[in-house]
């Protein structure tokens, strides 16, 4: 399944990360090298296989639904390169 | 005298204990072989005040008999892990000053247990590299270069290069395809990536969520066996952390191997194999076959299918794991005139190449139209590597192979610069081991033509690293290699 400039721009949208418009033709050559490569999977027999998502063997566990660790506003924007009022800042999003 | 940075943890607690020399006496040691050392560039942040105020309470613990298993032990830290209060990159510019307001479970465990941070030690950006030249620090050199400058391996390069230059006693390494094997491998030292579920992942930054666990790399078997028993255990704070009980590693130690079943797969030994590496494996193969222990042919027949599967699970989950990085909540923010330019402008320059392409890689698997045909192929041919290692295992009991097909090789190499899959068919003998969640640990056994070292890797069942540490001591009495380093 080879892939065209169009895709690779829509992967970059979907990954939010920008490519110059001069590396878009290395992107999509790399991007079908790695392709092909992977392709050799086609060759398995995966009939009737169940997917396996993980190793442990034991299902997830349900917890309470409570607060363990709260009021920890100061710490949670601690890192936060922009922050007022108590509140992580943004770029405008509505007009 | 042995210097007191050549001391393994076992030496040095005794001596400890001993009073021959305090807690701070050797977290000062350790502090001076860092700064002659500096040129390898294994920790990216060092913080010494924070190690000898550690020595400090170590020495009245010591005084008073509260010590505990690693009392006044400096060790360092792989900067995926978050430690409180002290800077933690992932060695990534997009978590660019990040200061963790919590303590991993692994590392707090570790403090909790007496040991001493030295700082963060370098690695390839976000775990995601085999030589460590990713990490936005710039790459480790390894300790055994001679004439041109060698890589360490990667992930754990830093931790490897740290570990086998006496720069810590021992170091924390974190495993996803053979980050903690494959440099370990490299320069000479011994990692061991313990099963998936034995350490909590709280607090380490996130890879691949399914195949990340992390490990101690260490000089010699004993120390590692020290170190995870410390570093392992159920935490309700990682819900994939197993709850089964977790044995003494060290009584596993200089047990008999006789009539042990060693696995020996045929696919490891592909055509054009480096010569020196399948002698070092057979090597390997007498050393046991003397001990008494049967040697048994095994086939893991999906093996050459395990790196085309591994690139594509782990980008997938990558691509996930790293869609947090927006610059809102921490690390690098560039601004832009709406969010969506923020969070693109913050993300095309907080992440490197290698972190880009498996972003993309893991995006486009993942994205729809193409889900069926590569990821959840992928999670099909995953059960069925799984079930090559269940299906050996009636017949054997642990299984030797080489750890890499190739020694370190030198920083920049232009084959594996211009094509990434030259670079990702390093780990050919590491990933099949993550994909099927096993246990695995890499140790030294000989030196190549030119005075490199290799290793030898062996793979238990699942839980089942006390068969790895028994049959690790014993290779490592029969092949002696820290005592032919001196």
């Amino acid at each position: 399944m080879a892939i065209d400039r169009e895709t690779v721009r829509r992967i970059a949208f979907l990954s939010r990360l920008k490519i110059e418009d001069d590396k878009i033709e290395d992107t999509e050559d790399e991007f079908n090298k790695i392709l092909n490569w992977v392709e050799q999977l086609s060759e398995v027999n995966t009939d009737g296989v169940e997917p396996l998502v993980s190793v442990n063997d034991t299902n997830l566990t349900l917890r309470q639904d409570e607060v363990t660790e709260g009021n920890q506003a100061e710490a949670v924007l601690k890192n936060a390169p922009q922050a007022q009022y108590g509140y992580f800042t943004v770029p405008k999003v509505v007009e | 005298m042995t210097k007191l940075t050549e001391l393994t943890i076992a030496q040095a607690r005794e001596a400890l204990k001993k009073k021959e020399f305090s807690a701070v006496e050797l977290t000062k040691a350790y502090i001076d072989e860092m700064d002659d050392k500096r040129k390898y560039n294994a920790y990216v942040l060092e913080t010494p005040d924070v190690a000898l105020a550690q020595a400090q309470k170590s020495d009245e613990k010591y005084a008073n008999g509260t010590d505990g298993a690693l009392e006044g032990i400096p060790l360092g830290i792989k900067d995926l892990y978050c430690t409180k209060d002290i800077r933690t990159t992932a060695c990534s510019h997009i978590l660019d000053g990040f200061e963790p307001q919590y303590e991993s479970t692994v590392t707090a465990k570790l403090l909790n247990a007496g040991a001493s941070f030295l700082g963060k030690l370098n690695m390839d950006e976000f775990a995601m590299g085999g030589s460590n030249e990713t990490s936005y620090y710039g790459p480790v050199v390894n300790p055994w270069s001679k004439d041109v400058p060698l890589v360490a391996g990667g992930s754990s390069g830093g931790s490897a290069a740290a570990v086998a230059a006496n720069m810590c006693a021992a170091a924390t390494g974190t495993d996803t395809g053979g980050s903690i094997r494959q440099p370990s491998a490299f320069c000479g030292i011994t990692g061991i990536k313990p099963t998936y579920g034995r350490c909590s992942r709280y607090g380490i930054i996130a890879f691949a969520s399914s195949l990340d666990q992390a490990g101690p790399m260490c000089k010699d078997v004993r120390d590692c066996a020290i170190m995870l028993n410390v570093m392992s255990g159920y935490d309700a704070k990682d819900s994939t952390s197993a709850k089964v009980e977790v044995p003494n590693f060290e009584a596993f130690l200089n047990q008999d191997i006789k009539d042990l079943k060693i696995g020996i797969p045929a696919e490891y030994r592909p055509e054009g194999l480096n010569a020196e590496i399948s002698a070092l494996w057979d090597k390997g193969i007498e050393m046991l076959k003397a001990r008494g222990a049967e040697i048994v042919n095994i086939s893991l027949p999906h093996t050459k299918y395990a790196l085309p599967t591994y690139y594509i699970i782990a980008p997938a989950e990558a691509s996930s794991n790293l869609a947090r990085y927006d610059g809102l909540r921490y690390g690098l923010r560039v601004n832009g005139e709406h969010l969506d330019n923020m969070y693109i402008n913050s993300r095309t320059e907080g992440f490197g190449k290698e972190v880009k392409r498996r972003i993309m890689i893991g995006t486009y698997v993942l994205s729809a139209g193409y889900y069926d045909a590569y990821y959840l192929k992928a999670q099909k041919v995953r059960r069925l590597i799984r079930q090559d290692f269940l299906n050996a295992f009636e017949k054997c009991d642990i299984i030797l192979t080489p750890t890499s097909p190739v020694t370190a090789f030198p920083i920049g190499d232009k084959s594996m610069q211009e094509n990434p899959i030259n670079m990702w068919l390093n780990d050919v003998f590491t990933v099949s081991v993550n994909l099927a969640g096993l246990p695995a640990m890499s140790l030294p056994i000989g030196l190549s033509h030119d005075g490199l070292p290799m290793g030898l890797q062996l793979i238990g069942k699942a839980f089942d690293e006390g068969t790895i540490f028994k049959t690790a001591s014993a290779l490592e009495q029969d092949a002696a290699f820290r005592k032919g380093m001196k």
